[in-house]
């Protein structure tokens, strides 16, 4: 703050509560329309207030989902989404730290050229290449399997540069210290390396869970068993279906439930969450 | 680099192993096999494959179909990059003259990150459904017909505003950052000698948050151009009348639902040829920053 000015300071807030409003708008129309019944929408338009059937469409949709579009329970498809989120976080985490550690800690031939193998998948986004990766998959046996949901999204540049950089910030004095001690390099790893960067891989663990729950495409084609649909690609699904019989209450009620986890860790573990978003980028 | 190291030779090979093994098998032998494809032409039941060497690119570069997704893409990459950064750049400006308050706005802000394209898709085409939401019902009023459904333009700015929302936290929460970096005193001076806010923002603000505002339209073109494949999945499905068919979905969908191995190929080569240069680019803003 420069200077105090009144009229500006009004102006600001107003901004923000709009900006507030607008981003809040979608979620909020979603909301109210996942509390009101099908008959609700057919004089026009939909309500601006939540309705009495929260509860009812809620818990028909985890139980039982929406058996018209063929898509199991809300309850089993937040569990599959759960299960690859996790997968990749804990995945691409697992791999990147010890291929960070291995670059950092070691010389030796061709350590250039694996970093640039890496490096390469940075520039190659699943979407770019989906046709030929489908066909490996398929190939190997991995369609309609955790497996094949989350292996193939493990491999990341991202996270290898974010623990390289963490490894490369580490002073010298402490792998000189180990040295000294008789620690070998796997201890050197587990018991000074990694507890020195918990708040690193906490922070990256949001923002790959995140990325790891919201995939679309991927398990859209590769999962054509409905026991393994995910709760994004689920949602599509269910609204294409909707088109001929207008259920967009449940179909709001299940996107709210999609969204819930991811937001409910953005907002509770914001600080976490920037410190993995920044970092990420650099 | 550092000063110590360990002087194994076999062990960094076994820890490098489960990166290189899934690079190897996911990304790099399926790019081989996508330039490969993009040499090659299937005949018309996909039994025989004949070598056509650059043809499948120069039907692309023949093909008014092929055309009309480059313009697409490259009208909806701007509008989703000057909408979302836009308005982010006025929230995150107002953000940081507010004392108390910013931690709670930034918090309302920030969540979109974690909606999915896919569900951001779905909650816009909620929103503008011809039939039912509520935006087409108050454009009805003051006298606007709104149907994505036949209108190519209004599909598109349908796409492009989903699109945009969801990008709105994270072009946020980087020009905070950047707004916090810039030194309150050369604000300070500037309004002792008696320059006004907007003055100050123009001449001062902005120019020195041109390296944050470059940053974002490498990363904001790159989300446009390749994550907002579930937006329009998840809405137009490209359509109508191509309207929405973006690069990245014409890739899916000439691959997977047309079987047009060949052209698919090809159009990922050229996909790829855009990734790359659009990541050295942000590599070298990494090294170098904006000059300013």
């Amino acid at each position: 703050m420069i200077e105090n000015r009144p009229f500006l300071n009004l102006l600001t807030h107003l901004v923000l509560i709009l900006g507030v409003a607008i981003v809040a708008l979608p979620v909020w129309v979603a909301f109210v329309a996942s509390t009101h019944t099908a008959t609700d929408f057919s004089s026009g338009t939909i309500p601006m207030w939540p309705g009495p059937h929260l509860v009812e469409n809620y818990s028909r949709m985890l139980d039982s989902g929406l058996s018209t579009s063929g898509t199991p329970p809300v309850a089993r498809m937040m569990l599959n989404s759960l299960i690859m989120a996790m997968a990749i976080a804990i995945g691409k985490i697992v791999i990147s730290v010890l291929s960070a550690f291995a670059i950092v800690y070691f010389r030796f031939p061709l350590r250039n050229f694996a970093f640039w193998c890496i490096f390469v998948t940075l520039m190659l986004p699943v979407e770019v290449r989906i046709v030929p990766t489908f066909q490996v998959v398929a190939g190997l046996g991995l369609l309609n399997s955790y497996a094949g949901l989350s292996i193939p999204l493990i491999a990341s540049a991202t996270a290898t540069f974010l623990f390289r950089q963490v490894f490369l910030t580490m002073p010298d004095e402490l792998v000189e210290a180990a040295r000294i001690d008789g620690a070998g390099p796997m201890k050197f790893f587990r018991d000074i390396l990694l507890p020195l960067s918990r708040t690193n891989i906490a922070a990256l663990f949001v923002i790959l869970f995140i990325y790891g729950w919201n995939q679309y495409l991927w398990p859209l084609l590769i999962t054509t068993d409905a026991q393994y649909y995910t709760i994004v690609a689920g949602i599509k699904r269910m609204a294409d279906a909707v088109d001929g019989l207008p259920q967009w209450h449940l179909v709001m009620a299940t996107a709210v439930m999609a969204m819930l986890p991811p937001v409910a860790v953005v907002i509770g573990m914001q600080r976490l969450f920037v410190k993995g978003l920044v970092e990420t980028e650099k | 680099m550092k000063r110590t190291i360990f002087s194994n030779q076999l062990l960094p090979w076994l820890l490098l192993a489960p990166q290189l093994a899934i690079t190897f098998i996911f990304f790099i032998w399926p790019a081989m096999q996508a330039v490969w494809q993009s040499f090659l032409r299937e005949d018309a039941f996909g039994i025989r494959s004949t070598f056509v060497g650059l043809d499948n690119y120069a039907r692309l570069w023949g093909s008014a179909e092929y055309m009309n997704s480059m313009q697409v893409t490259l009208i909806f990459s701007v509008s989703v990059t000057l909408l979302s950064m836009g308005f982010s750049l006025l929230l995150a400006v107002a953000v940081d003259r507010t004392l108390r308050s910013s931690r709670l706005y930034t918090t309302l802000l920030v969540w979109p990150y974690a909606v999915a394209p896919a569900v951001a898709g779905i909650l816009w085409w909620f929103i503008f459904n011809p039939t039912i939401g509520i935006l087409p019902y108050m454009l009805d009023q003051i006298g606007y017909d709104w149907n994505h459904i036949s209108n190519p333009n209004q599909a598109m700015l349908l796409v492009v505003i989903a699109s945009a929302w969801k990008q709105i936290s994270y072009n946020f929460l980087f020009f905070v950052a950047g707004l916090q970096s810039i030194p309150a005193s050369l604000r300070e001076a500037a309004a002792i000698d008696g320059a006004g806010p907007v003055k100050r923002f123009f001449t001062i603000t902005f120019p020195l948050l041109s390296p944050t505002t470059f940053f974002l339209m490498v990363v904001n073109i790159v989300y446009a151009m390749f994550e907002t494949f579930a937006v329009i999945d998840s809405t137009t499905e490209g359509g109508p009348a191509q309207a929405t068919n973006i690069l990245v979905y014409k890739v899916y969908f000439d691959g997977f639902v047309g079987q047009n191995m060949g052209s698919s190929g090809a159009q990922s080569v050229i996909l790829m040829l855009i990734v790359i240069v659009l990541t050295v680019i942000q590599f070298r803003w990494v090294e170098k920053k904006v000059a300013y």
